[in-house]
């Protein structure tokens, strides 16, 4: 009891999530920064953000929803947080694994998507409308090739739980080579997801001010942000427990240092997108994904099917 | 979602001044636009007739903050015009090499705004890296980074010297090595290209019926450059090419720029080759003697225009200025009808706007009824004075203790 009370509050949980959360949205615009040739913000400077926004006074629009307005922050970041629970992180296997995890994963990670709809639906404003919107316009665009691109690799594993996925290729490692398609699939649709640069579109600051969060400030909009940084950290762990099967089973130390790497180069990997690109349009953006996108995850899972085969 | 009307403007992220664009919207499509001006109005004709020439000079220079030789160079050379002064050759040079590097600042920067506005941050942050390189150049040479004050009546302040030139090069040299390589980004990106390319199309034939000017009208394939067709300061005597794109849209915008500033490298590495010895200013007389004149200049933006008229004194009788903007605003709606929301930002950044340099007056619309009426200044100072009664204020006592 007190143990599942500490992994959920203190390790891997709330407490866990928001700090690294925090240090990694830090890793990554410093590495935004230095890569567009600026200094960068220090690295106390999110969670200076953070407590300068609890602080400040939250507005509640008068025509919104109140109770949905004030509640939704709340829901979005206790979806995204209990996802970490059920995915392996300095060990082979998760805390709570249970046959077809993924599945709960996923869906579980489509609930911010669809509270940021909500929130901007219920928002009232003209801007928030027009990003909540997109932000579920994007939804049916990246969600497709993100879930077959995990598929894909679970195929191959025949489990649908992530523990027994991360476990078969820790065993295989040389089959990791054939997820790299899918590995490529999910980092772009990851990049969706989280709504950065290029497909930023329901956020696009020059057009719709902050798309969904256009009405929120204070603490609202301060467990919005800690969604996303946690939402960061949860994609990232997921992709590198399922596409990089590198583990210590019986070294804490070691496994968590593995882990950290492993987070950190995929955040890597999305600062350097963020920063060669411009913003797409919703158009073009949904005509990538299905064109270009969802191909590539079926492709992944037509040779895992055939690898599956010859093995 | 059926036709929603939303409201760019007058405070909105992507103007940096205010300024209302009224869109109506069809899912992510542009129906129908709409342009109110009249935010930014600060009546500086007005002021320009109460004061005297000598104070003029730096309250045109301030018409613009990214064009302000411009606008100081154009109302000058009018006034000279006037008072039939010969400014020596060398003073046009300089003017020359001042004018020119405006240009690349002002372009530099337009490139990092019109990568912001597509949210493409890192071409923002180096292009306005490399803008700093201009603005240290222009502190140098003039003292100032931004209203650079170089100009006075007959001449410029200060001279340039050897040492200075040698700095000038030098810098002139990393930046058209880095514009080499943003003309390659412009041409290769493919994001860029993507989002830049048959947006806010401008047809040939509309912007000759519109009036279009400058790099926007270049970008139509209008072959006009006032530098070329109506040489002034030391244009006449520098070989450089007017650049012209066919692509008609917001790419051949920025194709247009990027390769003005290498013609711009061209020209100030011309100027200070060639740059004559001797006096760098005449002088002019206090009064200047009646007459009216109107001076042409290719500011960075499109052509600037200003008129004077002086009446004997020591004060002009009346200036009117036209901001290149103005001649672009025309042509807005035309190039935002049946675009996508998305693409609004990008076409009103590809003009290059500078709304307060182009407002022209207050006028009030009641929207109940529709009436319109004009506020002149004891009007606006009432209405003022009143709003704030109602606020609980009262400004008007407070105006009187001023006063004595």
């Amino acid at each position: 009891m007190l143990l599942s009370l500490f992994y959920i509050f203190v390790f891997p949980g709330l407490f866990f999530l928001s700090t690294y959360g925090l240090n990694v949205e830090f890793i990554d615009r410093k590495l935004y920064a230095r890569i567009q040739n600026r200094q960068g913000p220090p690295w106390f400077q999110q969670l200076a953000d953070f407590f300068k926004l609890i602080g400040k006074e939250g507005i509640i629009p008068t025509n919104a929803d109140k109770g949905m307005f004030t509640m939704l922050p709340a829901f979005a970041l206790a979806a995204v947080s209990a996802t970490i629970l059920y995915i392996p992180l300095w060990n082979v296997s998760s805390i709570y694994p249970f046959k077809a995890d993924l599945v709960v994963v996923l869906y579980l990670l489509t609930i911010p998507t669809v509270v940021f709809f909500i929130a901007g639906w219920v928002s009232n404003s003209l801007y928030a409308t027009i990003g909540a919107v997109r932000t579920i316009t994007q939804l049916f665009a990246y969600e497709v090739p993100l879930f077959m691109a995990l598929l894909g690799p679970a195929l191959l594993a025949g489990s649908w739980s992530i523990s027994e996925i991360a476990m078969f290729y820790y065993k295989n490692p040389l089959l990791t080579l054939v997820n790299i398609p899918g590995f490529l699939v999910a980092i772009v649709a990851m990049q969706g997801k989280l709504e950065r640069v290029p497909f930023d579109i329901p956020e696009a600051e020059t057009e719709i001010v902050a798309g969904p969060f256009t009405e929120y400030s204070g603490r609202f909009l301060a467990l919005f942000r800690m969604t996303i940084d946690i939402e960061l950290i949860v994609l990232a762990s997921l992709v590198g427990a399922i596409f990089l099967p590198f583990y210590a089973p019986n070294n804490l130390w070691l496994g968590i240092v593995i882990y950290l790497v492993k987070t950190l180069f995929v955040v890597f990997i999305l600062a350097l997108i963020r920063s060669i690109m411009a913003r797409l349009r919703i158009e073009q953006m949904i005509s990538f994904c299905w064109k270009f996108l969802a191909p590539a995850a079926i492709l992944q899972i037509v040779i895992n099917l055939i690898v599956k085969g010859v093995l | 979602m059926g036709r929603v009307v939303i409201p760019v403007g007058p405070q909105h992220p992507a103007l940096k001044e205010p300024e209302s664009f009224t869109l109506y919207l069809e899912g992510e499509r542009v129906a129908a636009s709409n342009v109110t001006l009249g935010y930014n109005h600060r009546g500086i004709e007005k002021a320009c007739e109460g004061n005297t020439y000598i104070e003029n000079l730096y309250l045109i220079e301030r018409v613009c903050g990214i064009c302000s030789h411009s606008h100081s160079t154009c109302y000058i050379t009018a006034v000279e015009e006037i008072a039939k002064v010969e400014v020596p050759k060398r003073g046009l040079y300089i003017r020359t090499l001042i004018a020119e590097l405006e240009r690349v600042h002002s372009h530099l920067l337009w490139l990092g705004v019109a990568g912001h506005e597509i949210g493409f941050d890192t071409l923002f942050m180096y292009s306005w890296r490399d803008r700093e390189v201009v603005m240290d150049i222009m502190a140098m040479l003039t003292g100032n980074r931004v209203n650079y004050a170089i100009n006075k009546y007959g001449g410029v302040k200060r001279d340039v010297t050897d040492d200075q030139k040698e700095q000038v090069l030098k810098a002139v040299e990393t930046l058209e090595e880095r514009t080499k390589y943003y003309i390659d980004v412009v041409y290769e990106e493919t994001t860029l290209i993507n989002r830049l390319k048959d947006v806010g199309r401008l047809s040939n034939e509309d912007a000759m019926r519109l009036f279009a000017s400058g790099p926007m009208a270049r970008a139509s394939m209008i072959d006009r450059d006032t530098r070329r067709d109506d040489p002034y300061l030391a244009y006449a005597e520098i070989p450089f090419n007017v650049i012209t794109d066919d692509h008609c849209d917001v790419l051949g915008r920025t194709i247009v720029r990027a390769k003005e500033l290498i013609e711009s490298y061209k020209i100030i590495r011309y100027v200070l080759k060639n740059m004559p010895q001797g006096e760098i200013s005449a002088k002019v007389p206090r009064r200047i003697q009646a007459g009216e004149a109107f001076a042409r200049y290719e500011a960075p933006r499109g052509e600037d225009v200003h008129y004077v008229r002086a009446n004997g004194t020591d004060k002009p009788e009346r200036v009117k200025l036209r901001a290149p903007t103005l001649a672009n605003l025309a042509s807005i709606t035309n190039m935002l009808d049946g675009g996508y929301l998305a693409d609004v930002p990008i076409v009103i950044a590809a003009i290059d706007p500078c709304f307060s340099c182009t407002d022209r007056a207050i006028s009030i619309k009641h929207l109940d009824s529709g009436r319109e009426n004009v506020l002149d200044f004891e009007g606006l100072r009432k209405y003022s004075i009143e709003w704030y009664k109602n606020q609980g204020f009262d400004a008007s006592k407070l105006n009187k203790k001023l006063v004595l």
